[in-house]
């Protein structure tokens, strides 16, 4: 646990005359996990989409593992193949079987073999057990294999981070388990993982700390034992009382 | 459940149904046998009924004699099945009826014209004695059709070529599937320059001991097939460019594409293959000199170029933002990221739109008479002013007609397959 692993400081973000992310501080360490909650609008994806550039900060600056994420856009790509991310809709590349999927970036970003692409997507696909799905497309699978092919698309990349938006949102209940299951195994082995989620019950059993976001500002940073025993922010009491 | 129902809704007595389905077909014949005696026989046997009544009796007739024969589940499969598709409603009776009046009245007059008046044998204009079609004007020009005014003892040239090309064509179904990633790169640019210098050394001729034939006595359907097949090439990588260009966010690549395909779609095809022949040349400086069957192809390629840009930027468009976010995610760069995910998912969509242009090019092809070079139309529109042949433009048309409907129709076809093909949601 020494240098922080990914490094924000005095971000802010707006989209026209909107501001969603106002003056975010935060630091997270190598093999930390972070669940991050709020209501819906309070910018807690737009953050995360920041951590690797699906959405440009405007001001302030974001440092993952020594490369400050900027306009340049080999930053960029080196970032990205650095942190990955699952999202809420799953989206598999629907054309390519879930196999394909999962090589497509090995083979042409990391230029690895497809022998070598494909032994590690295997492996990768085990862990999430859908390797018996592998041949199939997308479109022949239920939400909960998706987002678990989702999952072992985004490790198959080696990613030293991990980036969670809201991954279970979409899914029906009795599927979310499946997916949770997944990534409680994948922190156990010391992934480095944010997690934008209302699951509390996944972050308890996880997080070490847990982050608040309300209109674009983090309202109260605590590790979890103090979130849920002893919060100190009114809004935040009101929010839990109200999800759990 | 669903066999209660069944039972409900048969007929409960067998006799009825069967009388009702006698009285059905009786009355159903005797409409169609009025129609016939009135149309072919000048027959009317419902004088006695005033005019307007006595010209729908046939109609009347029929629709009720459907009427009678409607009977769910009768039983009798050939009939069920019927009932099924033109007979389940009063109006879709109806329209059903008209539809097979329709067929009786216009199909013999049709035959007629096409097989059973026709002349085909003989080789002068006099030997058309009867009513119909003479085929013997199609059978005595059909080699300028197909190869226009190239000299008849070379013609072999244009054959050899148009099978060498079809066979390098056809090595894309044969390549071991390693070699598959190179297939694309093949087609766009390969295939095209195999051909260009087959046509060159071959067709155009001039060296290995062929006599060289001008492009302007080239003709006929052969160079409906040349032009088409090197737009059709060209056309779809530049439109799939310009169609990322458009959606580019570097400001010199965006406005230069948009204001191109706006250019193109702007003008009709007549004029700027008019200028292509008449204004280009002016631009060149003198002495160089680019022949006009190619400035031709050059023009139509850019002109088709435009309007599949925007098919495709339909697909492009249609992609939910999520494929681009998860490409990103994985550290794939801008092209990366269209050849492996965006491009294949936007192309599959367009399909259809992209066979809609393609056959749209086709069909504009006869329009290059403008500039004095005559493919199967232009051939037909020379063939029918001459003194000999005066008075058969309809055999010609409809001979063209039956051509371009071939080739658009297989094309068709071959787009609902690969439509099938690359489908893989379900």
């Amino acid at each position: 646990m020494s240098d922080p692993i990914i490094q924000i400081q005095k971000v802010n973000k707006w989209f026209g005359d909107f501001q969603v992310l106002k003056e975010i501080d935060l630091e997270v360490k190598s093999k930390e996990k972070i669940v991050v909650c709020g209501p819906s609008g309070s910018g807690k994806s737009t953050l995360i989409r920041c951590i690797n550039r699906l959405e440009e900060h405007q001001k302030g600056s974001i440092i993952i593992d020594g490369t400050e994420i900027s306009e340049d856009t080999k930053n960029i790509e080196q970032v990205r193949a650095e942190v990955g991310m699952v999202f809420q809709q799953f989206n598999l590349f629907p054309h390519l079987s879930i196999l394909d999927n999962c090589t497509l970036a090995p083979i042409w970003v990391k230029k690895m073999s497809k022998k070598d692409a494909e032994a590690l997507a295997t492996e990768h696909l085990e862990k999430v057990q859908i390797i018996d799905q592998a041949q199939k497309f997308p479109g022949q699978l239920s939400g909960g294999q998706q987002q678990r092919a989702a999952i072992a698309r985004a490790l198959c990349m080696e990613p030293k981070i991990m980036l969670f938006d809201e991954p279970t949102s979409a899914l029906d209940p009795e599927m979310i388990k499946e997916v949770l299951d997944v990534m409680v195994n994948l922190a156990k082995q010391g992934m480095t993982m944010i997690v934008v989620t209302h699951e509390m019950g996944f972050a308890k059993e996880v997080a070490d700390q847990m982050i608040f976001m309300d209109e674009g500002m983090i309202v109260e940073k605590a590790t979890t034992k103090d979130f849920f025993a002893n919060p100190k922010s009114d809004r935040t009491k009101l929010f839990l009382s109200q999800i759990l | 459940m669903n066999i209660n129902n069944f039972n409900l809704s048969k007929p409960k007595h067998q006799k009825n149904r069967n009388i009702t389905l006698i009285i059905g077909v009786l009355l159903f014949s005797l409409g169609i046998l009025d129609f016939c005696l009135n149309n072919f026989q000048n027959k009317n046997i419902t004088f006695f009924l005033p005019g307007l009544i006595s010209f729908f009796t046939p109609l009347i007739f029929a629709v009720t004699g459907l009427y009678f024969v409607r009977i769910e589940f009768s039983g009798i499969k050939i009939l069920d099945k019927l009932n099924k598709n033109i007979n389940t409603s009063n109006f879709n009776a109806t329209l059903s009826t008209c539809i097979i009046l329709l067929i009786i009245f216009a199909l013999p007059p049709l035959l007629n014209w096409f097989i059973f008046d026709a002349n085909i044998s003989g080789d002068t204009k006099e030997a058309c004695t009867g009513g119909g079609a003479c085929w013997v004007y199609i059978k005595v020009w059909f080699n300028r059709f197909m190869y226009g005014m190239y000299p008849n003892a070379e013609q072999w040239r244009i054959n050899v070529t148009f099978i060498a090309v079809l066979a390098f064509m056809g090595v894309g179904f044969f390549v071991p599937s390693k070699l598959r990633n190179y297939l694309s790169f093949y087609y766009t640019i390969l295939l095209p320059i195999i051909s260009f210098i087959l046509i060159y050394y071959i067709i155009s001729g001039g060296s290995f001991g062929l006599v060289w034939v001008e492009t302007g006595a080239w003709g006929g359907l052969s160079l409906t097939f040349m032009v088409s097949f090197f737009s059709l090439i060209f056309c779809f990588p530049l439109g799939m460019m310009l169609a990322l260009g458009r959606r580019s966010n570097l400001p010199v690549v965006k406005y230069s594409s948009l204001s191109f395909i706006e250019f193109w779609r702007g003008v009709p095809l007549i004029t700027v293959l008019f200028m292509s022949a008449v204004m280009f040349p002016m631009f060149l400086p003198e002495g160089t000199y680019i022949d006009k069957l190619i400035r031709v192809v050059v023009a139509i390629t850019l002109f088709e170029a435009a309007y599949t840009a925007e098919v495709i930027r339909g697909g492009l468009q249609a992609l939910p933002r999520g494929q681009y976010d998860a490409a990103k995610s994985l550290g794939m760069g801008y092209w990366r990221m269209h050849i492996f995910v965006i491009l294949p998912q936007a192309l599959k969509l367009v399909i259809p739109g992209i066979a809609n242009t393609f056959l749209a090019l086709i069909k504009d092809t006869p329009l290059i008479f403008v500039v004095g070079l005559l493919e199967v139309v232009g051939m037909l529109n020379l063939a029918k002013t001459n003194p000999k042949w005066l008075g058969f433009s309809m055999e010609g048309y409809v001979f063209a007609g039956i051509i371009f409907w071939i080739i658009c129709f297989s094309m068709s076809k071959y787009s609902q397959k690969l439509e099938l093909k690359y489908k893989t949601d379900r």
